[in-house]
């Protein structure tokens, strides 16, 4: 009921290139959609803190903490700034363990792929990317993977949980431990400890390569997908290939303490920036996959069909989709479409 | 008796003194499977080469029946001595005899080992102990679009060149603490150069234009890195092959997109599985692409994308062409050129009939079929299999 909804906070943070006017078109959109969305807008450069530890700025981190939720635009990642990408200080401060990209099949925007409908939820704290790596005598090096019992049982509960509240039928793991036996090993037994809780979805398990392969054939078979971190980002990006790319494919990171962080994961186009020729579909489905989260279903449902018929429409498409209209346009249609919802 | 004849025989009797004192020997096992150090004389006799042909399980077994037969119908001088490897058993001798074998012929043929990933990690997988203990370091994949396949994605030619025995596939595994489990994945300058140098060897002897090496760097920095290093350092030595790299999550991205960009790739062990997987997807699947793993001294040739097919076993729908084609491979390698281009334009000639196509290309057809359909071709070829 609309007036027992009391506005909830959400921190908004624009971000680099692109992102300050694809973030405007989406509060556009919201606004036209009287979404019940109070946005704080934040800015996240890395500032050094007392202890000389690179951090994000205290109003940011106090914001977050406070809303728990969180829509974010590019950002960019200045290659001899001296201190690491945004994204990683990011999920390092909030510790945003589960990476969640559903990649549905854009009817309207054709790619050799369709009914695509699958979700892929990648652990995003270990894994092959624990940044560990010695060099043990000249021209050797050594990379470790690590995988922990807590990590692999946190992505599994969160990918069944997932699955439940969307209705989703079945959650497959996705390893490589005919090789690594004990890492992936490790991480297909916390999956198989944690199916046993939810009965209701089904459970199987794949090799990676058997995935991959099946995946470009025939991706009607997947739905939820659940795995380590480096098969996790080749996978989502594989998948995201599939419906379109970036530029279309939402994305939420999930973290403890109820903090969840929804983001466009494209780049920030610097060479199109400030000129209202951008495409703010990957930030608004992910700004629906965050309306979805807080429970208001109704209104992502209506945004999210205003957008869908806006692509199938064809009219007014921006540049990477196919046509030569303005973002503002695009943006325009939208907010059309969904007071004619109304 | 030459001296080479004298330490072959050293090495086959080692075995024997091993097998006798279990308790004493007990280095023995590792003994066996050193590397070797001298070069293997062909295994031919007499005009005829034999061949190492491990059945593996699934439907390798089968499929191997299939190329006995077909050599045998075109009377291709190969004789094929049979390797059993029995994935269920804990003890090492079955590959540990496999690879003695491949060292006394030089050449192998071989199906998938089921590895059950639930053992223990002291159960190694036995297709990765026989392409490390052979050093067979380049896994090499040609995914091209057969005609008569339909595909989402037309036209594609792409060379996948993979580094085979170290990197993520190292099995170096520990659990220090319990509940934190670390993987160790190895790169080296000189198995990197060497793969690098394989590559543009291959793209020069093959007319290839441009070489693609896939990585992360960006998060591995020094793994990758030194990775991508020795690429270009090679590359700088064939200035007629444009040299570029992509990182792996991208690569996929665009594999899906437009896969037509992509020429000769080079990468490391994970990434290569990944990628060759993805290729062998777009051109049609698992039953048309061979795959063949290449050493200083030794070459096993297999199914590009290593199934063993456990659902479609002795079903007889197994699609023999991947299979087939890399027998090609192995005459081939065997400089046996006349019957490998004679069984290949019979292969490629029934792969384009439509209705003769097996389960996996969306067809009703069977196994015996296509083989007895191949035969069929390679009969009506007629007056050339006289002359050879």
């Amino acid at each position: 009921n609309r007036f027992q909804l009391e506005m909830q906070t959400v921190t908004l943070i624009p971000g680099d290139g692109i992102g300050p006017e694809i973030s405007s078109a989406v509060m556009k959109i919201f606004e036209t959609a009287k979404a019940p969305i109070r946005w704080e807008e934040r800015n996240v450069t890395a500032i050094k803190g007392p202890g000389g530890r690179w951090m994000i700025p205290p109003d940011a981190k106090e914001s977050m903490d406070k809303s728990k939720i969180g829509l974010k635009g590019p950002l960019k990642t200045p290659i001899a700034a001296g201190h690491p990408s945004m994204n990683l200080l990011l999920r390092k401060t909030f510790d945003l363990y589960a990476n969640v990209r559903p990649c549905i099949s854009i009817e309207g925007y054709k790619t050799p792929y369709t009914d695509v409908n699958l979700v892929t939820i990648r652990e995003n704290t270990e894994g092959e990317y624990s940044g560990i790596e010695h060099v043990i005598v000249d021209g050797v090096v050594q990379s470790i993977k690590l995988i922990t019992e807590d990590a692999s049982r946190r992505i599994a509960e969160y990918a069944f949980e997932y699955a439940r509240n969307n209705q989703r039928n079945s959650v497959t793991a996705v390893h490589k431990a005919n090789i690594m036996r004990m890492s992936d090993g490790l991480f297909l037994r916390k999956c198989r400890e944690v199916a046993e809780n939810y009965k209701d979805i089904k459970f199987t398990e794949m090799y990676l390569d058997t995935v991959c392969l099946n995946m470009v054939q025939d991706p009607t078979q997947f739905d939820v997908l659940v795995m380590p971190n480096l098969y996790g980002d080749i996978l989502s990006d594989l998948c995201a290939g599939l419906i379109g790319g970036l530029g279309v494919t939402p994305s939420g990171n999930i973290g403890a303490n109820g903090v969840a962080i929804f983001e466009s994961v494209h780049g920030t186009a610097p060479d199109i920036a400030g000129l209202d020729l951008a495409n703010p579909t990957a930030l608004l489905l992910s700004a629906v996959m965050m309306l979805r989260h807080m429970g208001l279903h109704d209104y992502g449902n209506k945004i999210q069909t205003a957008c869908f018929d806006t692509i199938r429409d064809k009219k007014v498409l921006t540049k990477d989709l196919g046509g030569n209209s303005k973002c503002s346009e695009f943006t325009a249609d939208i907010c059309r479409r969904i007071q004619d919802l109304d | 008796m030459t001296a080479r004849s004298v330490r072959s025989l050293s090495g086959a009797l080692k075995p024997l003194f091993s097998n006798r004192c279990p308790g004493v020997y007990g280095a023995a096992s590792c003994n066996q499977r050193q590397k070797s150090t001298y070069t293997p004389p062909p295994a031919r006799y007499g005009g005829r080469h034999t061949v190492t042909l491990i059945p593996g399980d699934g439907i390798g077994p089968e499929l191997g029946n299939h190329v006995r037969e077909l050599f045998r119908f075109c009377c291709v001088p190969v004789d094929f001595e049979v390797v059993n490897v029995d994935s269920s058993v804990a003890s090492e001798d079955d590959i540990n005899n496999a690879i003695m074998a491949i060292r006394r012929n030089g050449v192998a043929l071989k199906g998938n080992i089921e590895t059950n990933h639930n053992l223990p990690p002291s159960y190694k997988s036995r297709n990765n102990l026989l392409r490390t203990t052979l050093d067979l370091y380049a896994n090499v994949m040609h995914c091209q679009s057969l005609p008569g396949v339909r595909t989402r994605h037309r036209n594609i030619d792409i060379m996948i060149i993979r580094e085979n025995t170290e990197g993520e596939y190292s099995s170096l595994e520990h659990e220090n603490v319990p509940g934190v489990v670390e993987c160790l994945k190895i790169i080296t300058k000189t198995k990197s150069l060497r793969i690098a140098d394989y590559a543009f060897r291959t793209a020069r002897a093959k007319g290839r234009r441009r070489v693609t090496a896939v990585h992360k760097a960006n998060i591995m920095k020094l793994g990758d890195g030194l990775f991508l290093e020795c690429c270009k350092e090679v590359a700088s030595g064939y200035p007629e092959i444009t040299f570029d790299s992509m990182i792996v999550d991208n690569t996929t991205m665009q594999l899906v997109s437009r896969p037509q960009q992509f020429d000769l790739m080079v990468m490391p062990n994970l990434y290569g599985n990944v990628v060759s997987n993805v290729c062998a997807g777009l051109v049609g699947g698992p039953g048309l692409v061979p795959g063949a793993n290449y050493g200083e001294d030794y070459a096993v040739f297999e199914t590009g994308t290593r199934n063993t097919g456990k659902s479609i076993a002795n079903r007889n729908t197994a699609n023999p062409t991947a299979m087939l084609l890399a027998s090609c491979l192995l005459l081939d390698h065997l400089k046996l050129h006349a019957y490998a281009s004679m069984i290949r334009r019979a292969i490629l000639s029934t792969v384009s009939e439509t209705r003769l196509h097996t389960a996996d290309l969306g067809g009703q057809g069977s196994t015996s079929e296509v083989v007895q359909s191949i035969m069929n071709a390679v009969q009506s070829t007629g007056p050339q299999t006289l002359s050879i």
